[in-house]
C-alpha cells in the first residue's frame, strides 16, 4: 500500500534551509506521488484542525517531512493526534539532505 | 487538509502546467495548504478549490494565488501567516507535570486538563521567540519546534542536556532568588564603592548589565526579563497552580 506523504514548507519561520525545502518540494512534483502539502504543522497543531487525523487515519504508512521527529510527534499529539499509530516516519528537514529525505519519503522513486 | 487559512487548492497531475513547483511554493507561503492529486475527486471536500477549474482557472504563480486570495476572502477566511506559531510543546515521556511552566508563564499559556496534567491552552499567548519556560524546565520536557538551537528545537536529548537541566530545579533560585539576591548584592557593592554619593543611574546601569548576561546567556527576550515576577509573585503563582490541579482533580 502507498504511504500517505505530507510535505511541512514551515512557512513562517526559517529555521528549515530553504534549499532543503525547495530541494524536497520540487523533487515530490517531479514524481509520480500524490501528496498533502502544508504552511506549517506548528499552525495547524496550534489550530487542532481536524484534518491532521485524517492524515493518520489511512491504512497505508505515513511519511513526513517536516523538523525534529519528537517535535513533530508532540505536536501531533497537541492536536489529539498519535502518529505512533500510524506506522509515522517523520523526515527531519532541518538535519537531513534533499535526497536523504526524498529517498525516505518515496523509497525507490526515481530521482 | 487545510492550512492557516482553512482553504486547501488541490493540483491534479499537469494542471500546473510547466511551473508547478512556483505556483505550489507561492500558495504555501500564503498559507494555503495544497493537495496534489492524480485524479480529482467526484466530490471535493468542502474548503478545497481545484485548480484548473472554472472558479480558479490555471494562471501565473501570481495570478493563481491571487484568484485564490479573492476566494477565501468571499468565504470568509482569515488570511495566513498573521501569527507566527510560536508556542511550547510538552515531550510527555519526559514532562513528570511539576507544573514549574505553569508557574512561570507569565502569559498564561499553561492550564491543568481534567486529568490533572499540565497542558498547552493559549498558544497565542505564548510571547513570540521567547524560550523560557523551557529554560525553567528540570526534564528538558518542553520544546520550541521554531527555536535555532536543541534540545529546546526537538533534537534528542543527550545527557549533557540533562546534567544542565537538574541544576535548575528550583525556579525561584533561578529566576527568583538569585536574580534578585544577584542585583541586591551587586548594589550592595556599588554602594560601598560609591558610598559618599548615592547613585541611581549607577545602580540603575547594574540591573540593565545584569539583565543583559541573563539576555545572552538564556536568549530570553529583554521584554519577558524586565517583567520576570518577584520570588513572592512566583509563589503565589505556584499556589494558584496547585490549587487550579486541586480543582481539577475534584471535578473528575
Amino acid at each position: 500500500m502507498a504511504a500517505q506523504i505530507l510535505y511541512c514548507h514551515c512557512a513562517f519561520a526559517r529555521v528549515v534551509p530553504p534549499e532543503t525545502k525547495a530541494a524536497v518540494l520540487d523533487g515530490l512534483l517531479r514524481r509520480d506521488v500524490e501528496f498533502e502539502a502544508v504552511p506549517d504543522l506548528c499552525e495547524m497543531a496550534a489550530r487542532g484542525d481536524r484534518r491532521l487525523a485524517e492524515l493518520t487515519a489511512g491504512a497505508g504508512p505515513v511519511r513526513i517531512a517536516a523538523c525534529y521527529p519528537r517535535a513533530v510527534k508532540w505536536l501531533f499529539a497537541s492536536a489529539g493526534v498519535d502518529i505512533g499509530d500510524a506506522d509515522a516516519a517523520v523526515c527531519n528537514m532541518r538535519a537531513e539532505s534533499a535526497d536523504q529525505v526524498l529517498a525516505r519519503l518515496i523509497p525507490g522513486g526515481d530521482r | 487538509m487545510t492550512g492557516g487559512t482553512g482553504l486547501r487548492v488541490v493540483v491534479v497531475d499537469g494542471a500546473a502546467g510547466d511551473r508547478p513547483y512556483e505556483i505550489v511554493r507561492a500558495l504555501l507561503e500564503k498559507g494555503y495548504a495544497v493537495a496534489r492529486v492524480a485524479t480529482a475527486a467526484a466530490s471535493p471536500d468542502e474548503g478545497d478549490v481545484v485548480l484548473g477549474s472554472e472558479r480558479l482557472p490555471a494562471a501565473e504563480p501570481a495570478a493563481v494565488v491571487s484568484a485564490v486570495d479573492r476566494l477565501r476572502g468571499e468565504r470568509g477566511l482569515p488570511e495566513g501567516g498573521a501569527w507566527k506559531p510560536w508556542f511550547p510543546v510538552i515531550d510527555y515521556t519526559r514532562c513528570t507535570n511539576c507544573m514549574q511552566c505553569l508557574s512561570f508563564c507569565l502569559f498564561e499559556v499553561y492550564g491543568v486538563s481534567e486529568d490533572r496534567k499540565i497542558t498547552v491552552q493559549n498558544q497565542r499567548n505564548c510571547k513570540t521567540e521567547c524560550p523560557a519556560c523551557s529554560r525553567v524546565c528540570p526534564e528538558v520536557a518542553i520544546m520550541f519546534p521554531k527555536y535555532r538551537h536543541g534540545p529546546i528545537n526537538g533534537e534528542p536529548v543527550n545527557e549533557d542536556d540533562i546534567r544542565r537541566e537538574a541544576m535548575k530545579v528550583d525556579i525561584s533560585a533561578l529566576l527568583g532568588g538569585d536574580v534578585y539576591a544577584m542585583l541586591r548584592d551587586r548594589s550592595a557593592r556599588a554602594k560601598s564603592r560609591f558610598s559618599k554619593e548615592r547613585d541611581d543611574e549607577r545602580a540603575l546601569k547594574e540591573r540593565q548589565n545584569c539583565l543583559v548576561a541573563l539576555r545572552q546567556s538564556l536568549d530570553i527576550p529583554a521584554e519577558v526579563l524586565a517583567a520576570l515576577p518577584s520570588a513572592d509573585e512566583i509563589r503565589a503563582k505556584a499556589e494558584a497552580a496547585a490549587a487550579r490541579a486541586a480543582a481539577a482533580r475534584d471535578d473528575s
